[in-house]
């Protein structure tokens, strides 16, 4: 609760601070709100998302171009006069068009990986920027002025001092609707993105759907700022919107804390306040002007990226004393309310017995090599099947085949009757199949619960607007506190606002198959799940797979120890080179002669 | 349009062209071997062509001065590591050689007469006062961080840039730099008039490009550098130097971009901020190469050149929107060839 206090204190001093400064100040605080704005996108996009985004100075200034064409050019056709002039509708076209160009931009470029995407902002930012100055009813180089203000309730915001409220009221709003955002089934899905990709896919999250939302809200945020900017300055040309802008822009957000919604203001107002204090003292150093706080900034950059790549606010924050910090609660005001929030609907089930999942004649060949040949398996509801085999015999890949990961070369894999070919492993999650992973896939700086919510990502349905407004907290409840009974089951229960990746390696795979379970699925696959557990956790996981199956899970497990296998599950297969070489009972499979060979060599 | 028109623009696109070749080709070797995109390139190139002029104007440069305190920063942590883990007799001799270097360039700038020397005489002290900026920029600002995230390595490139083109303007000032040709020759095919300044461009370009395929597929040194760049951990366990080859790749990054702004000074004004534009038009050309194939990139890039010379003509306002756009293609081929995905750890 405390945070809530300096927050409010924080409103209060912004909000006395024109009656107070002179008007430099004031306008420096208005640059400073404006461009903390498209820092806060950024920290969604780049911080959050792992995106990086050099052409975020583009969209502010289609936001800024957009409103001065509306109302401060004549040049509209006679059937829209009647929109010429006012900035709020100029303010919706401009973030319509921002959108629009957001989305076709996003659409090319998102799905691309590594350096691609830095690149191809750069190259957009570019061509954007050189449009500005070159359309000629944009003004060319010269740009646009006599733009009007905005009035608010008829109130022209003509000074500084007035249009000084506007901005941080703004930037204010975005601020709570990012961090609401943040704290929502949605916003698991999007700080998945960094790191998580592979993981979100297979409980149904569609990454590239999330990746576009942040690109379109971090334009958005963008475009915005540049309406403001150019009802502030009530007049644009294209130089605050070329690529050195776009690149300031990230500067502040790596200076603040790109990973921080707050790191976003603290940038914003370091970096602006350094480059006034800059460019009043380097001329008397370097004899005469010229953008010498350029070498500052990046010699500035490249240290705080060797010492502190996350920026200045973690250790900011580490010097705010314990008491001071309120441990992060996802809930609002915790377990009560949450425990009156409904159960989520569940799937329903299929019959004890049902044949749930049946490999027929499945081959795999990576070039000359047959990972997998003509492997058959089946299992059913109510029944534990483990897939065993030496190193290389192709376990894994095989259970890529049936989780969809990959395709088979022939044959198929069918899931409750339906062919999993030219399936994705999104599409296989919401037919009720889940899964964990060989080497644990979880966001080790999500807690716990956060962690197993994403399991739930598909008994959810509330999108982003309502994310945003916190309009979808009944839902939300149901969703954690499905989690929350996962992880009581799986024993997870005295973990859950604690940070993933400080839990040790065995309660991670726990944490895998709660995540696993919170999906409602009728079949679990599992990659080694006693892996790494001691051995009270590997009794206390089979009496909960022994229980699952009880209630009618069909289960496939790739293992390797032994013990475990043979007194849990029901059948065995086998596999050597690829092809499968016995299967049976787990008594059968124990003194079958091919099993032994393979294991522990013939005897010539 | 007609024929000669188009000659003419062929040859200025070619000529632009073979020098973002020369460009894409350093940008996809720095990396490979390092993981580093090398915005900073184009500073390179700035510098070399705003040395040369400042070196025919007459005018004092700066650069030695750059050189030096680079050199002197590098050494102290040198020692620093020396003074952490015990005496090493080749460090130290190397701290010296690099030293004496440093003494030696700043005593030849400041007794020769510059702008009275032959041409020849001050491309090669151009050179030797530039390459080894490269290497000590690797030194300074890469190598405490190779092992980090690329976005990390990308981001200090940017960075990095951005403080040479503020170092640029100080060195050199805001006004542009023109060089006098290396020869007042001028060809005759037919009709057609070849200047020898593009001739020197595309015959160097071509000798670079042999000598550097000569060096990678036929020396030790070269073999190491694609050891590395195949599998950086693999090729440290055969006794390969990670820091020796992002030293290594640097230099000759910073030696083509020298080289090709030397080479272009005489056909375009460059001003302290121009290396931006230059660099990335390379990166588009190595973009199309898929930051991997050196042929393909270098095709890219010559066809950057020549799209660029002739939206000149038709639509020169759009000329650089036209330039920048032309990636947009390959990066839909990109993204529609490559569906999985991908988790960056």
């Amino acid at each position: 609760m405390k945070s809530r206090y300096v927050i409010t204190g924080f409103i209060a001093l912004l909000a006395v601070a024109p009656l107070v400064l002179p008007t430099f100040q004031i306008t420096l605080l208005n640059y400073i709100g404006m461009y903390a704005l498209v820092v806060l996108g950024l920290v969604l996009l780049t911080g959050v998302g792992g995106m990086t985004s050099f052409g975020q100075a583009a969209f502010v200034g289609l936001g800024s171009y957009t409103s001065a064409y509306f109302t401060a050019t004549q040049q509209f056709p006679v059937w829209l006069e009647w929109a010429a002039g006012s900035p709020w509708l100029a303010l919706i076209a401009g973030v319509l068009l921002t959108t629009a160009v957001a989305l076709i931009l996003g659409a090319l470029t998102l799905r691309l990986s590594g350096h691609y995407l830095p690149l191809g902002t750069i190259a957009w930012g570019i061509s954007l920027y050189y449009l500005f100055g070159t359309m000629k009813n944009l003004g060319g180089h010269s740009g646009i002025s006599d733009l009007p203000p905005i009035s608010v309730f008829g109130f022209a915001l003509e000074k500084n001092e007035e249009i000084y409220y506007l901005i941080w009221a703004i930037l204010l709003l975005a601020v709570l609707i990012t961090q609401n955002l943040l704290n929502s089934r949605e916003g698991r899905a999007i700080r998945a993105l960094k790191g998580g990709q592979l993981m979100a896919e297979s409980m149904g999250v569609n990454t590239f759907r999330s990746k576009l939302i942040v690109f379109l809200i971090s334009a958005v945020f963008a475009a915005v700022s540049g309406w403001l900017y150019a009802h502030a300055q009530r007049f644009v040309n294209p130089s605050p919107f070329g690529l050195h802008m776009g690149i300031d822009y990230l500067f502040m957000a790596l200076i603040g804390g790109v990973a921080n919604v707050w790191g976003a203001l603290l940038g914003a107002g370091l970096l602006t306040m350094m480059k006034q204090w800059l460019q009043d003292i380097l001329p008397f150093i370097f004899g005469d002007k010229g953008n010498y706080e350029t070498i500052v900034f990046g010699l500035l950059i490249v240290f705080i990226m060797h010492k502190t790549p996350g920026g200045l606010w973690p250790i900011l924050m580490h010097f705010v004393p314990a008491s001071l910090k309120t441990k992060k609660k996802l809930l609002p005001a915790a377990t009560d309310k949450h425990a009156a929030a409904p159960d989520l609907p569940r799937r329903t089930q299929p019959e004890k017995g049902d044949l749930i999942l049946e490999a027929r004649n499945v081959t795999r060949q990576f070039g000359g090599l047959v990972a997998n040949k003509e492997m058959n398996l089946q299992v059913h509801a109510g029944e534990i099947l483990a897939l065993i085999g030496p190193n290389g015999a192709g376990k894994s890949t095989m259970f890529n085949q049936l989780s969809a990961v990959d395709t088979p070369t022939s044959g198929e894999v069918l899931f409750r009757g339906q062919s999993l070919k030219g399936i994705s492993s999104r599409q296989v999650a919401s037919l009720g199949m889940s899964r964990t992973f060989q080497h644990v896939k979880l966001l080790p700086t999500m807690t716990v619960l956060e962690n197993v919510a994403i399991g739930a990502h598909l008994r959810g349905d509330r999108g982003i607007i309502s994310s945003a407004l916190h309009l979808e907290r009944a839902q939300e409840a149901s969703l954690l506190k499905e989690a929350e009974r996962q992880l009581i089951r799986v024993g997870l229960g005295d973990y859950l606002y604690e940070e993933a990746g400080s839990l040790a390696l065995g309660q991670q795979r726990i944490l895998e198959i709660a995540r696993a379970l919170c999906a409602d699925p009728c079949m679990l696959l599992l990659d080694e799940p006693a892996a790494g557990l001691r051995l009270k956790e590997k009794q206390a996981l089979a009496e909960l797979l022994d229980k699952l199956r009880s209630e009618g899970m069909a289960i496939l497990l790739v293992e390797h120890d032994m013990d475990f296998v043979m007194n849990l599950v029901d059948r065995i297969v086998v596999m050597e080179f690829g092809e499968k070489i016995a299967e049976g009972l787990p008594q059968e499979i124990q003194t079958n002669p091919a099993v032994l060979e393979a294991y522990l060599g013939g005897a010539e | 349009m007609n024929f000669q028109i188009a000659v003419l623009l062929g040859q200025d696109g070619i000529t632009n062209g073979a020098i973002y070749a020369l460009l894409a080709l350093s940008i996809i070797l720095v990396f490979t071997v390092t993981r580093i995109l090398l915005i900073p390139l184009g500073e390179f190139v700035t510098y070399g062509a705003l040395t040369m002029a400042a070196f025919q104007s007459g005018r004092s440069t700066g650069v030695v001065w750059l050189l030096l305190i680079m050199i002197v920063i590098g050494c102290a942590l040198d020692i620093r590591n020396l003074l952490k883990n015990g005496y090493d007799l080749r460090k130290v001799q190397w701290i010296i050689l690099k030293l004496a270097y440093a003494g030696a360039m700043v005593a030849l700038t400041q007794l020769l007469t510059l702008s009275e020397i032959p041409m020849f005489l001050q491309v090669i002290l151009t050179m030797m006062l530039l390459v080894p900026v490269g290497p000590m920029m690797y030194r300074l600002f890469f190598q405490p961080i190779a092992s980090a995230q690329p976005l990390v390595l990308l981001i200090v490139s940017i960075a990095v840039h951005v403080a040479m083109v503020g170092i640029g303007l100080l060195l050199f000032g805001p006004e542009g730099g023109r060089t006098q040709p290396f020869s007042d020759t001028v060809f005759r095919l037919g009709s057609v008039m070849l200047k020898s300044q593009t001739l020197w461009v595309i015959i160097v370009s071509i000798a670079l490009i042999v000598f550097l395929f000569l060096a990678f597929e036929r020396t030790l040194y070269g073999k190491a550098l694609r050891a590395t760049a195949v599998n950086r951990m693999g090729a440290r366990l055969m006794g390969i130097s990670p820091d020796f080859a992002g030293k290594a790749t640097f230099a000759l990054a910073a030696f083509i971009g020298v080289l090709s702004g030397i080479l272009i000074a005489p056909i375009t004004t460059l001003y302290f901020d121009s290396g931006f534009v230059i660099s990335l038009k390379g990166f588009v050309g190595a973009i199309i190469g898929g930051l991997i194939s050196y042929p393909l990139a270098a095709i890219g890039a010559v066809g950057v050149g020549l799209v660029e010379a002739f939206s000149m003509f038709w639509a020169s306002d759009y000329k650089e929107v036209i330039v920048f756009t032309l990636i947009i293609p390959f990066l839909i081929w990109r993204s529609l060839t490559s569906h999985h995905v991908e988790d960056e750890e």
